[in-house]
């Protein structure tokens, strides 16, 4: 100890020194693919089997707590519940109408069929955006499990978000709630195009920005659902991102904006289904027959 | 050596909790930041040079699983450990004062940081919103989470220095 005090380096040349390797790593990340490398396997290796346990006894214990806490709540919810059963049987009646209307729907984009051709893996969700000014987490799939980077990630049928990088045995997602996140969309009922955003001032509401919607005869209406388009890159044609829930006439008299509902829980997310067909991918393959049959 | 040890395994635990219990104990979506409380306690216990470190690492794993941009996160963090250093000599321990204001002087200069970096960067400027929907309460709680949590660092920070 006392041998090596001789040789100290003052703490000013270390932050400096630091400070040109952080700018440095900065720059490549913003500049190229380059996500963190061997640093995203060493740390991985030794994080994740810990951060798993963490998540599995946490996930135990908070059911426990909840499960005393449903007890009560459960009896005074059936009160409500009989009441609640006589109004559900008139409307169950009007509903069972729209129903009929709903399968129509479905008939005609064939969305359902898209959905279940692809091929999906599911994973845990281990750990959450430290800050909280972002939306990213982390699953317990990764690279070894054939998870990609831009594999578009649902859960309860809706959107949730893509893969934005991987390590061997984990993956980070980033949730379309994420104040950066950007997805092409589609009004479901007339295919008007539009964009969804994430934006942190919304999430309190819990609802998304709906931007840039072309809707020339002004038919999207508060509980449209919107759904992926078949513009974007990266997302899969028609997954339902979740229900139109305001929107109004922009100042450009062109577009409309609003906002929109998403059809995922996200503070209650715990298992999601990664879809390993990757958008590009499929497209090809597609072409193919096409050209082949 | 053991002092090295000690201190990594105390800023994996943080890190850890922060990115699982911590944040099912969020309150309307707000959660307590850890690494600051370790990155800033280091800073002002043990100086500038391991509070520098010290946050370096707490950044740089944030910045590997939760980071888009590699090294920001770090930047940020040992930066204010290395300031944190300058109060090194006038802490003395048991004083609570003293952690309580630089962790929140702390807390406060990451949380305008980030804003800056990330929203300004992008042309989102509501800055009294930011303020007052995420800047205020994650310093409220963590600065509640601080009454808490300081105790244990100052404690196994106490024990490492009888040691050498």
């Amino acid at each position: 100890m006392r041998r090596k005090e001789h040789f100290t380096i003052p703490g000013k040349y270390i932050l400096f020194a630091l400070t040109v390797l952080c700018v440095g790593t900065m720059s490549v990340s913003f500049l190229t693919d380059f996500d963190g490398g061997f640093l995203n396997t060493v740390s991985g290796y030794v994080l994740m089997p810990v951060q798993r346990g963490i998540n599995y006894a946490g996930g135990w214990m908070r059911s426990r707590v909840e499960n005393l806490e449903e007890l009560r709540v459960v009896k005074e919810e059936n009160e409500q519940l009989k009441e609640q059963l006589a109004e559900l049987t008139l409307e169950n009646n009007s509903m069972l109408q729209e129903r009929y209307e709903l399968e129509e729907f479905r008939k005609i984009y064939d969305l359902d069929n898209e959905y279940k051709s692809l091929n999906k893996v599911a994973a845990n969700v281990i750990g959450k955006d430290t800050g909280n000014w972002f939306h990213m987490f982390l699953i317990d799939k990764g690279y070894d499990d054939g998870i990609r980077v831009d594999m578009n990630v649902i859960a309860d049928g809706g959107l949730v978000g893509i893969v934005t990088k991987t390590g061997p045995d984990w993956a980070q997602v980033r949730s379309i709630i994420d104040d950066m996140s950007n997805v092409s969309a589609m009004i479901l009922k007339n295919s008007d195009l539009c964009y969804v955003r994430g934006d942190l001032k919304r999430m309190t509401e819990g609802t998304l920005q709906l931007n840039d919607l072309q809707d020339p005869d002004n038919e999207a209406e508060q509980g449209d659902k919107v759904v992926t388009s078949h513009v974007s890159a990266k997302f899969h044609k028609g997954i339902l991102i979740g229900y139109v829930n305001e929107i109004s006439t922009d100042a450009n008299n062109l577009t409309r904006s609003g906002s929109l509902t998403p059809a995922v829980d996200f503070e209650h997310l715990n298992t999601v289904l990664v879809i390993t067909d990757m958008k590009q991918q499929v497209d090809t393959e597609a072409a193919d027959n096409e050209t082949n049959g | 050596m053991k002092r090295k040890i000690v201190t990594i395994l105390l800023i994996l635990i943080c890190f850890l909790l922060q990115s699982t219990v911590f944040k099912t104990l969020a309150i309307a979506s707000i959660s307590p930041n850890l690494m600051i409380i370790v990155t800033s306690a280091f800073g002002f216990m043990r100086g500038k040079k391991e509070g520098l470190w010290v946050g370096f690492v707490c950044g740089l794993l944030e910045d590997i699983f939760y980071g888009r941009l590699l090294g920001m996160h770090a930047m940020i963090y040992m930066y204010i450990g290395y300031a944190n250093g300058y109060f090194n000599h006038i802490f003395y321990g048991e004083d609570i004062k003293l952690p309580i204001s630089l962790i929140a002087v702390s807390e406060l200069v990451y949380g305008f940081g980030m804003y800056v970096i990330m929203f300004v960067m992008r042309s989102r400027f509501a800055f009294t919103y930011y303020v007052t929907r995420i800047i205020l309460p994650e310093l409220l709680y963590t600065i509640i989470i601080t009454l808490v949590f300081y105790r244990m660092i100052y404690a196994v920070n106490h024990k490492l220095e009888d040691q050498t």
